[in-house]
């Protein structure tokens, strides 16, 4: 891990696995105490934390289901005591998908898309800005979609979401950019996770690149965008999709 | 909630807004937020202080009616009864 300590600590939601599993285990390189939410995957989020703390980092795994109105208090209120340092990285990463063509789509569908990629999202962003905005520092980022930006049939909730984290992203980031706090959003493309396990293969055509991009590959930039470097990138939308949105 | 008094919100108000660049002997009941620069993130920075130590909820709109120190110091100790 880097050296020297961090003033402060970072939490990542949806971290158990996948690509918040990655973004943990790349800030925690860069010497963030990371706080490791997840809803259902306990024992992936333990391995997470063992693999954190084996490499000489600090980690906690931290239960909640994002979509919980209480959830954001909850889970910064934990990280905070653990570490005993405000939460001055928060990575929304904590994503679900209800797939199914527009004139099928239940409220049911949406509304939990809705509710666990965007609002949640926005509360989170809500909370994490007060201790941001005291310590005049703090970097946000909310892992979007590159289907936020371009279509893909059969997901109109959760490109909607998507989409509107991007609109969130901006706005927010322009309200607070003059505290030295940064908002940003990643696009992922293709990411090769238990989330598009079942997505036809036929869509890699699709990909300029020819291959589903890695975890690692968006802990990258996530930890590029957390860093002191990337201090006058704001209100940015990242994409890591191998050329799909080009 | 215990009640407060006009002096320790006062006290407060000053010190968070002395916080955001203003010398703390500049500021008084009667300065404007126009005057000390304090801007509309600086308001909601110290509404959240305000919410944290008196329970006291500032929306933006309440905001909006507040044009000086005086102002926001009565309406917190108002609330805060």
């Amino acid at each position: 891990m880097a050296d020297g300590a961090r003033p402060g600590c970072a939490l990542v939601t949806g971290a158990s696995r996948g690509i918040g599993a990655a973004i943990a285990r790349a800030l925690a390189r860069d010497g963030w105490p990371v706080g490791v939410n997840y809803r259902s995957d306990r024992a992936g989020a333990e391995a997470v934390v063992s693999d954190i703390e084996r490499s000489g980092g600090r980690a906690v795994a931290l239960a909640g289901d994002v979509a919980d109105p209480a959830a954001p208090e909850q889970l910064f209120e934990a990280v905070e005591s653990q570490f005993g340092s405000a939460v001055l990285v928060l990575v929304n990463n904590a994503g679900i998908s209800r797939d199914d063509l527009t004139p099928a789509l239940d409220d049911e569908q949406w509304r939990a898309v809705l509710d666990t990629d965007l609002t949640a999202a926005f509360r989170f962003i809500r909370r994490g800005l007060k201790p941001m905005l005291r310590a005049r520092q703090g970097r946000i980022v909310n892992i979007s979609s590159v289907v936020g930006l371009r279509a893909n049939p059969g997901q109109a909730n959760y490109a909607a979401a998507k989409a509107g984290l991007i609109a969130l992203t901006k706005t927010a980031a322009v309200e607070v950019a003059r505290r030295g706090v940064t908002v940003n959003a990643v696009a992922p493309g293709w990411i090769d996770t238990e989330m598009t396990a079942d997505v036809s293969k036929d869509l890699l055509d699709a990909v300029p690149a020819r291959r589903a991009g890695t975890p690692e590959e968006v802990a990258a930039c996530v930890r590029f965008l957390a860093s002191d470097e990337a201090s006058y990138v704001t209100g940015a939308v990242l994409t890591v999709d191998g050329g799909l949105a080009a | 909630m215990a009640t407060v008094t006009t002096e320790q919100v006062e006290a407060r108000v000053v010190e968070t807004l002395a916080s955001f660049g203003p010398d703390a002997d500049q500021i008084t009941r009667e300065s404007t937020f126009e005057e000390l620069d304090i801007d509309s993130l600086d308001l909601v920075e110290l509404a959240q202080v305000v919410e944290d130590e008196y329970g006291v909820v500032l929306k933006g709109e309440d905001m909006k009616e507040l044009k000086t120190v005086g102002d926001a110091v009565d309406v917190i100790v108002s609330r805060a009864e």
